[in-house]
């Protein structure tokens, strides 16, 4: 099966050839490197840019107001805020013009904790990110979702963040993206470039079906009579295996939310699995303080106050100025299995 | 006024004809008559904040007049700035649009009463949406020069702004790109120096002794004109213009202007003693015998008018009706579980 980032390279590929793509562009984007993870190896309308994120995502919004559909990227989102105000910009555009332009752009990076990245490689965004009021943001947790949600994010008509959850880039998928080959020896001799020289190498790319996810729709990854957990990215594999532990072990019935889209968000998905289980921890990596999980939360015990059993729960990130190297203090700072495996431990046994 | 299209050859506007420099003047001084009135609208209440482009209609309108108008890549793109309000009329608008954007109403076309005045937006134009934010469109701009160079034809990306902001990162970024040897962009990047960032004068803080000199560090074609001159402007755009779409290369042209109501509303939008963009055009037309004095104060009568018949009607337009901030947030429509409440 694919991994995320031959997921993405895959719908990128098929948005080139189907969806009007002609402009793939960032730091090391074209080659020979493909993007530092990889995400753009092959592609036919990838290439290189200055080292300028300002310029990157600029360039972006006038494509995109051009009608051409860009998707671009920063190479880490620890690098991102230096464009917040362009972002901004791209997200209001339709709205300060009163709905008359559109703005079709992607801005792809990787995000988040768990490659040992240090203070400037393990950074989160959701928070700002969902304050862009007009943008989409996206962060899948599996290839297929990765696949389905770049299809969606290319053909939207509003820019697009697409987060990248830096630790889930490698892991393959447990579900075959259509056309895709089954076997993945052969999907790799197929797509992922050389080592070494590459300057005569070409893909060969594996004729992909579209497959679109809606912007909007989230998943249940695993369905639960006894509580909630609503998460994404990166720990929403580590989420799901908990509640598969728990399960196993019978100590527990825990329904995980996967969102995939921060905004717009399925509030009624949470919403119905909420008042099926009454109990309901949001779980995210951002820091504490002014945390996306807290409007989730807010808006739970606005509407949701009278269905549920217990006290709603937030995990999340610790509100230090970074995450450190040492993995005794990254897994201090930011959400680990068994600090999940506590919180949903604490959700269900607290009595109703 | 009797026009004729007989070039005047020679003396200063070289082969610019009569019948152009009488529309140059005629679009000059509607544009002054409508900022002057934005500004009264704005100390009257009528309005709030003003910030436009007084003294930069000899450079603006000669702009707007040599812009390939149209929608798309095939047609040229305008990143602009709060002071273009005469490159808009050179292009066409009209002069009831601004004074809707000043109201605030509903039937502005470009905003739908949401942004400042001169925040124009003309999807059909290919002027993308100006922004308060300094410098910013220096940014966009390498986008729509890069649509523009990827198109078969002459269109190039136009994109303005002042003196101040060529401090900013946006300002570089938009050089490095439109010069970078894989793909040169079709682009005119144009500085209009007013010598001021609202209250600090340029000479402080800018030790370029001119900021086309920006230019040489790319070996790239750039100018230093007088933007107060109507010939002079033109006929440096023209020659901007032209090397743009044929060679597909940037330019780089600063133009010194006058500021004539000092930087905005903010600082009182008074009439201060600088050079007049007009009062020169219109000493040198009559000079010319082009035209005299009562020809001038036909066109300053019309302009009066034309714009008192705008704000008349203008008042009687309709504000937003407050359910219509949910238009546009997105492309498409809300989703229902979007929340609308603003809070509990
Ligand atoms: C990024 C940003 N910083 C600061 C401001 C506030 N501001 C508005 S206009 C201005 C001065 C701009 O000067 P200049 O670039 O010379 O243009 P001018 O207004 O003189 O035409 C400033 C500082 C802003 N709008 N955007």
């Amino acid at each position: 099966m694919a991994n995320m980032v031959q997921a993405i390279r895959l719908a990128l590929h098929y948005g080139e050839e189907n969806l009007g793509v002609k402009e793939i562009f960032g730091e090391d984007v074209g080659p020979p490197l493909g993007g530092v993870f990889t995400a753009t190896q092959g592609l036919r309308t990838a290439w290189n840019s200055p080292l300028d994120e300002r310029g990157i995502v600029g360039a972006a919004m006038g494509l995109a107001w051009a009608g051409f559909r860009p998707v671009a990227e920063i190479q880490f989102v620890d690098y991102i805020f230096n464009v917040i105000d362009l972002l901004k910009l791209a997200a209001n555009a339709t709205w300060t013009s009163g709905g008359r332009y559109k703005t079709p752009m992607v801005v792809m990076t990787p995000t988040g904790s768990g490659i040992h990245g240090s203070i400037y490689h393990s950074h989160s965004f959701d928070s700002i990110a969902t304050k862009l009021h007009g943008m989409k943001v996206v962060c899948p947790s599996t290839p297929l979702d990765a696949y389905g949600l770049m299809i969606s994010a290319i053909k939207d008509d509003n820019p697009v963040l697409f987060l990248k959850p830096k630790a889930l880039l490698r892991v393959k998928g447990e579900e075959l993206i259509p056309g895709e080959p089954s076997d993945e020896k052969e999907l790799r001799s197929m797509i992922d470039a050389p080592i070494g020289d590459r300057s005569q190498w070409k893909p060969r790319w594996p004729d992909v079906k579209e497959y679109a996810i809606p912007i909007g729709q989230g998943k249940i990854s695993k369905p639960g009579a006894d509580a909630t957990v609503v998460t994404h990215g990166r720990l929403a594999p580590v989420a799901l295996e908990v509640a598969k532990a728990f399960a196993a072990a019978g100590t527990g019935d825990v329904e995980v939310v996967d969102m995939r889209s921060l905004v717009p968000y399925d509030w009624e998905l949470i919403k119905s699995s909420i008042k099926k289980t009454g109990r309901v921890l949001f779980l995210n990596e951002e820091t504490e303080i002014t945390n996306f999980g807290e409007h989730l939360f807010r808006r739970t015990v606005d509407e949701l106050f009278y269905d549920l059993k217990v006290r709603p729960r937030l995990l999340c990130g610790k509100a230090t100025p970074g995450i450190g190297l040492s993995p005794v203090l990254e897994y201090a700072i930011v959400p680990q299995k068994t600090d999940v495996e506590r919180a949903l431990r604490e959700l269900l046994d607290e009595p109703a | 006024m009797a026009q004729s299209s007989v070039a005047v050859s020679g003396g200063p506007f070289g082969t610019m004809d009569k019948a152009l420099l009488l529309k140059i003047h005629a679009l000059m001084v509607r544009a002054r008559v409508l900022e002057e009135r934005c500004i009264k609208m704005g100390r009257t209440g009528e309005g709030y904040f003003w910030i436009g482009g007084p003294g930069e209609e000899a450079f603006n309108v000669s702009l707007g007049l040599q812009v390939k108008k149209g929608q798309g890549p095939r047609y040229d793109y305008l990143n602009l700035h709060y002071r273009n309000s005469a490159t808009l009329l050179a292009m066409g608008a009209a002069t009831i649009d601004s004074i809707r954007q000043m109201r605030t109403v509903a039937t502005d076309p470009y905003t739908k009463g949401r942004n400042f005045v001169n925040h124009y937006c003309v999807p059909e134009w290919n002027v993308v949406p100006v922004t308060s934010t300094i410098e910013t469109q220096y940014s966009s701009a390498i986008g729509t020069a890069i649509a523009n160079a990827r198109t078969p034809g002459d269109a190039v990306t136009i994109v303005t702004g002042g003196d101040g902001g060529t401090a900013e990162g946006d300002f570089h970024s938009c050089l490095v790109w439109a010069n970078r040897p894989v793909l040169p962009l079709p682009i005119l990047i144009i500085v209009v120096n007013n010598h001021y960032a609202i209250s600090v004068p340029e000479a402080t803080q800018h030790g370029e002794k001119k900021i086309s000199d920006w230019g040489k560090v790319f070996g790239m074609a750039a100018k230093t004109i007088d933007g107060n001159d109507v010939a002079e402007s033109y006929a440096a755009i023209q020659e901007a213009l032209a090397y743009c779409r044929k060679e597909r290369k940037p330019y780089l042209l600063e133009a010194v202007c006058s500021r004539l109501h000092g930087h905005s509303s903010a600082s009182g939008a008074n009439r201060v003693n600088e050079p007049d963009c007009i009062a020169i055009f219109e000493e040198k037309l009559a000079a010319q015998g082009i035209a005299k004095k009562e020809d001038f104060d036909k066109v300053w009568t019309q302009a009066l008018a034309e714009v008192d018949a705008a704000h008349q009607q203008v008042k009687k337009e309709p504000y937003p009706a407050p359910d219509t901030i949910w238009d546009g947030v997105y492309f498409e429509s809300l989703p229902s579980s979007y929340p609308r409440k603003g809070g509990s």
